[in-house]
């Protein structure tokens, strides 16, 4: 972890890296999406600050994680032009396909299902973004065969 | 259309991408090469001409804020584009930099240029990675060609522009909040002042500017501040990109010149409702926004105009709710976005948002008494007039318009519902 950690750190310019810039570099090399304790250990050392600056920071925003996440995340945008787009009933399709709540993951660790405040995609309401992949316009039923399909991908 | 055929701005209704050869073939960077040539205080003085305001929300005139940067004694200066469009309901920085990635990095040059700052940084919302991935190809795209980085085409003047990411925080969208984001720590608001301009980025003199704002300089110093002054109205120059969403039939970005009325943009540009729907409120500004009532589209697009009607034009968000809607559901959404959003900082926006969600879960579940209402009134203007940034003064105006122009629904809700909201105020 410190090596991965260092070398991340190291090309953002060591002492003088930008914390928040690491902190989600670092999120992203995590298999499960999130920036453990031994990383948090780690940038402190990297950047020659205390563990508690780097939880401040990592705490405070919605996209750091501090505890494991599934591989593949699913955001279901929240905002009114969602809502009224029918972003409930996408929600609880989903929910009732993984077998999860918002904000939980499914036990084998493949998948996380997150409610985000707005993905900036209000032109075709309702969407959801899986991974980095913004889909919208979407039925319930079209977003359940997402989800399959990043299943099947996932277990291959 | 006729406002199709004009000569706009942006002119997005080609929904094309833009490449470098592209953008050059039509005259792009054109505007940079004038720039360098010329006195900067003269180009300068063609911005304020230009009446160009930022379009972030804030409209504080763009010409100026270059002035105060450039007039800091303090050589290392910094320029911030301001891409962490977290308004819901907009999506117009999305399309520059998905559509026209070099139009916006020929502005941030020209700005940079001109406020003598030689780095930048490009803060970019977390949920944006389309438009990020472009920004990161055009930004080494422009290094290639001479137009970013060492010796900017041969005029001794450099700039390097830096990619930071959000991490999904609404609240840093505020410029201060931005600058401790950038610096590494929680995105909070800071006091102002100092201004940004006067001690910014690691308190150096600092522009920020909003991606659609700094999109708009290349046309101005290509086409002069007297073209520009000939789109939009005498109050307010220029364009406006706005962002359609909701009950409508076009939803959708559309550019239009200021001075044209909500209604226009409503029924011209997004084909009005739905079939057999009627339009029953608009919301403009996105969730810092207002709520207003079809009797009221009438208003122009400008600056003055709209905050005389108590409207709030913001990022540009236009979201139309149709007859089949309820307002309190809309509103409940508003609250529960900015109680999350909200940094906890100030005692009047971190308890006045966790009221008014209890009391609008009361009022939906038909719980509430009128004196909910009334103290929903009372705690939001507390949240209006003492918060400490703008997160929580504009938290409310959803809250405080549609108590305004939609009392009634308020009031049928309550238990002891009475037919005039402000009866016992009037009496």
């Amino acid at each position: 972890m410190q090596a991965v950690v260092q070398e991340i750190v190291g090309q953002m310019g060591n002492e003088k890296a930008p914390l928040l810039q690491v902190l989600l570099a670092v999120q992203d090399a995590s298999p499960r999406n999130y920036v453990s304790e031994e990383a948090v250990r780690a940038i402190a050392r990297s950047m020659k600050v205390s563990r508690c600056r780097v939880y401040s920071t990592a705490s405070f925003y919605t996209e750091i994680s501090l505890k494991p996440r599934g591989r593949h995340l699913i955001r279901i945008c929240g905002n009114a032009p969602c809502e009224n787009a029918g972003r409930t009933a996408i929600m609880e399709a989903i929910q009732q396909e993984l077998g999860i709540e918002a904000g939980e993951t499914t036990a084998d660790g493949l998948i996380s299902l997150e409610k985000v405040s707005c993905l900036g995609s209000c032109y075709k309401s309702p969407a959801i973004k899986v991974d980095h992949q913004v889909y919208g316009n979407l039925t319930p039923e079209e977003a359940v065969a997402v989800i399959r399909s990043l299943r099947e991908g996932g277990e291959q | 259309m006729s406002m199709i055929d004009c000569q706009l701005v942006f002119n997005v209704e080609n929904r094309e991408y833009v490449d470098l050869d592209l953008y050059r073939s039509r005259g792009g960077y054109g505007a940079l090469a004038k720039v360098l040539a010329a006195d900067p205080r003269e180009s300068v003085y063609v911005l304020k001409e230009a009446g160009l305001k930022g379009r972030g929300g804030a409209s504080f005139p763009t010409g100026l804020k270059i002035e105060m940067v450039r007039s800091n004694q303090e050589q290392e200066r910094y320029i911030i584009i301001n891409a962490d469009e977290g308004e819901p309901g907009t999506f117009k920085d999305r399309y520059i930099m998905t559509h026209l990635p070099f139009q916006l990095l020929e502005g941030v040059t020209i700005a940079a240029y001109l406020a003598g700052a030689s780095r930048g940084i490009l803060y970019v919302r977390h949920e944006y990675d389309e438009p990020r991935s472009v920004m990161r190809e055009s930004i080494a795209q422009a290094k290639r060609a001479g137009l970013l980085g060492e010796n900017i085409l041969g005029s001794g003047f450099s700039l390097d522009i830096e990619l930071f990411s959000g991490a999904g925080s609404y609240l840093c969208g505020e410029e201060t909040a931005l600058l401790s984001s950038i610096e590494g720590r929680k995105g909070r608001p800071q006091v102002k002042p100092p201004y940004p301009t006067q001690q910014g980025l690691w308190g150096k003199p600092t522009l920020i500017n909003n991606v659609e704002t700094l999109s708009n300089i290349p046309k101005i110093m290509e086409k002069g501040a007297l073209w520009y002054r000939s789109l939009g109205t005498e109050d307010s120059p220029g364009t406006k990109l706005i962002s359609l969403s909701g009950d409508i039939r076009f939803r959708g970005l559309v550019e239009v010149p200021f001075g044209a009325s909500f209604r226009d943009i409503v029924y011209e540009y997004g084909g009005g409702p739905k079939p057999g729907r009627k339009v029953k409120a608009v919301n403009i500004g996105g969730a810092s926004g207002v709520l207003i009532p079809e009797e009221m589209l009438d208003v122009p697009l400008e600056y003055g105009a709209c905050a005389r009607a108590g409207i709030t034009i913001g990022s540009g968000a236009v979201f139309v709710l149709d007859d089949t809607r309820s307002i309190l559901d809309n509103v409940s959404n508003r609250i529960n976005f900015f109680l999350h959003e909200s940094c906890g900082k100030c005692t009047p926006c971190r308890e006045g948002l966790r009221q008014a969600q209890i009391i609008m879960e009361k009022l939906i579940a038909g719980q509430a008494v009128m004196k909910d209402v009334q103290n929903l009134e009372r705690y939001t203007r507390v949240m209006q007039n003492a918060s400490f940034c703008g997160l929580g003064q504009a938290a409310g105006n959803s809250v405080i318009s549609s108590l305004h122009y939609y009392g009634e629904e308020y009031c049928s809700r309550c238990k002891d519902g009475e037919e005039d909201l402000y009866g016992e105020e009037s009496a």
